[in-house]
């Protein structure tokens, strides 16, 4: 399996300006602070993290929504991250996405028929084969041809996030970025949401990128995840080797709050202490160390870098990698 | 009482129905019936439509040619419901002709006013940047005009007739709709849906006019609605000045002009021709008042 998308050193600040007239910019959020990734075609990357810790503002970054500040999105060997105009246009064609609100990503003044054309009358696929299309993938979510001539509203959220999916899939992109697309819908729905894009992928050979802050979630539909805090990738790797054998403590914390359907069973749970810092002044070296309970010396100074942590493919950004584990053991 | 049961469940009944249209409209309808004010409103706009169309039939005399010199500035009579004017013709039926002209200004000086305000906002919303700066600073300007004087020094450039002061009030109103449509405009394009279009390659001009406008309408049909009294208003004030309608039209306005050196004998030929400006601006404003009520979300429930 080759690499389908690869992103380097990928940072987004967003400028924080002061004053009316001639704005001066006076510090920026680092969203996105140097992300460093790749995914293999035909597989899931899970992207997880808390609330505001960039996952979102990576995947549109990646996408080209969010114009990257720094680094390099390389897909099939190209540096997409400087596309523009007409050329960015068409590489819309293979990347798609797929987004958290069902409720607020569909116009609501178009019927399901217009929205799922939308994307191919851009591209100029004739009518005829876009009729064809409509009624092809709405079967293939899970919807009926008579749904096509109602409005959003008249949807459950599932239902809506079904249109939203096919409406990602009328152009046969070859990446797909879920970006959180069930934490909006019942965990009922959720299920059938995300097996459907189980076999979406299979049958499509699609490639997804996973946003979540679901761990469960993302441990079911995910090849290998990505732990992502403050703008920046502590943990990554195969999904089993991972959630069994975290290293970095953040990952640790994360893991040991799923819950377990077993009330009797006594937890070992790692609580962290105080809040996520700022992304607009992170804290200097390790940017976990404020919250770390294993934190020392160097992790106040040196800004760990991801190495490799165990034999198989397994990444975490943490000076004391072997130290955590023994104390853990 | 029992009927007014019926009624509430029917309501309940009609809006867990999935319906075709989108429910904003439907549910905006029903809200403006219920209140009293605009309610008054759309019967006065709905009784000068009516007006307007049967003219031929309602009125009893030609608005221009009937009348002699001989019956001027007769009083209001059983032959002349409103009187006669300085050259004997019948003021009811200059009135009643009076409403087309009236609905041909306000549909005409405010379709110029939609259409071009709405595109000006709408580009420097989405577009921002220098571009919104330089639409909204040359809207600011124009802003700064008292209305009229603007309208009056346009007519002076363009000459002096009814189309030049429709094209006049119309550019006058211009400003007030580029505002609402770039502010509706900011914060449509944020949302969601206008990002899944950008993601799915839609060009911009297309996202503009098919996924961020046909969401900013609200407010503007709003606007829209207030503003045909005004244009209305302010035709008949460049009329009644003599840059507007000319001659023996039987607008308003003119009508205005023409009776006020005999406003101290015969006060009906200035009277009448104004109870109509007064309560067809007052039908639109009540009706548009209702509108904006029963369209705010905040309202809802």
């Amino acid at each position: 399996m080759s690499n389908l998308l690869e992103v380097k050193n990928l940072k987004k600040h967003f400028p924080i300006k002061k004053g009316a007239i001639f704005p001066k910019q006076v510090g920026a959020v680092k969203a996105v602070d140097g992300v460093s990734f790749h995914v293999r075609k035909g597989e899931t990357l899970g992207l997880v993290g808390e609330s505001g810790c960039g996952k979102s503002t990576t995947g549109r970054a990646i996408l080209n929504l969010i114009q990257p500040s720094e680094g390099e999105v390389i897909y099939k060997g190209e540096d997409i991250s400087h596309y523009k105009g007409e050329k960015l246009r068409k590489l819309r064609q293979d990347i798609q996405i797929i987004f958290q609100d069902p409720y607020a990503s569909l116009n609501p003044r178009m019927t399901v028929e217009q929205i799922i054309a939308e994307p191919m009358r851009a591209f100029g696929t004739p009518k005829k084969e876009r009729e064809e299309k409509i009624d092809y993938l709405l079967d293939v979510v899970g919807l009926s041809s008579y749904h096509k001539h109602r409005y959003p509203h008249e949807f459950s959220g599932g239902q809506r996030q079904r249109i939203g999916i096919a409406r990602a899939l009328t152009l046969d992109p070859e990446l797909i970025i879920c970006d959180e697309p069930v934490s909006a819908l019942d965990v009922s729905i959720q299920a059938q949401v995300i097996n459907l894009m189980e076999d979406l992928q299979k049958e499509f050979d699609l490639t997804f990128i996973f946003i979540a802050h679901d761990l469960s979630v993302v441990h079911h539909i995910s090849d290998r995840v990505a732990v992502m805090y403050l703008g920046e990738i502590v943990e990554v790797g195969e999904v089993e080797e991972l959630y069994a054998n975290p290293k970095h403590p953040y990952t640790q914390a994360l893991l040991s709050a799923i819950p377990e359907a077993d009330p009797h069973l006594k937890r070992d749970r790692m609580v962290l202490e105080g809040d996520l810092p700022s992304p607009s002044n992170p804290p200097a070296g390790c940017k976990f160390h404020t919250r770390c309970p294993f934190a020392e010396e160097i992790c106040r100074t040196e800004h760990p870098e991801l190495k490799d942590v165990s034999t198989g493919d397994h990444q975490a950004a943490c000076h004391l990698v072997k130290e955590v584990v023994g104390s853990n053991g | 009482m029992s009927a007014q049961m019926d009624l509430e469940q029917n309501s309940k009944v009609k809006a867990k129905k999935p319906k075709k249209e989108s429910s904003l409209w439907g549910d905006a309808l029903s809200r403006i019936l219920k209140s009293k004010t605009s309610f008054i409103g759309l019967m006065i706009i709905l009784l000068l439509i009516v007006v307007a169309v049967l003219a031929p039939v309602l009125a009893p005399y030609h608005p221009i040619d009937d009348g002699s010199i001989i019956d001027r500035y007769q009083p209001p009579s059983a032959e002349h419901w409103l009187g006669t004017d300085q050259l004997g013709r019948d003021i009811l039926s200059r009135i009643i002709y009076g409403a087309r002209i009236s609905i041909k200004i306000g549909v005409i000086a405010v379709g110029i006013a939609f259409v071009v305000g709405t595109l000006l906002g709408g580009i420097a919303g989405y577009i921002g940047r220098w571009v919104d700066n330089v639409i909204m600073r040359i809207i600011d300007i124009m802003m700064a005009f008292p209305s009229i004087l603007l309208a009056i020094a346009m007519v002076a450039i363009l000459g002096k007739s009814l189309t030049n002061a429709m094209i006049a009030v119309g550019i006058v109103g211009v400003p007030q709709f580029a505002r609402i449509v770039r502010s509706t405009v900011l914060s449509i394009k944020e949302k969601e849906f206008v990002e899944s279009a950008r993601a799915s390659g839609v060009k911009n001009g297309r996202i503009l006019m098919r996924h961020v406008l046909p969401n900013c309408m609200a407010p503007i049909i709003v606007q829209a609605t207030l503003s045909v009294g005004t244009a209305i208003l302010d035709a008949a004030g460049l009329s009644f000045l003599g840059l507007g309608a000319q001659g023996a039209t039987p607008e308003w306005g003119v009508m205005l002009s023409d009776g006020r050196a005999a406003l101290q004998t015969s006060p009906w030929v200035i009277t009448f021709p104004g109870l109509a400006i007064f309560l067809v601006v007052l039908g639109f404003n009540l009706f548009g008042d209702g509108l904006r009520d029963a369209l705010d979300p905040r309202l809802k429930q």
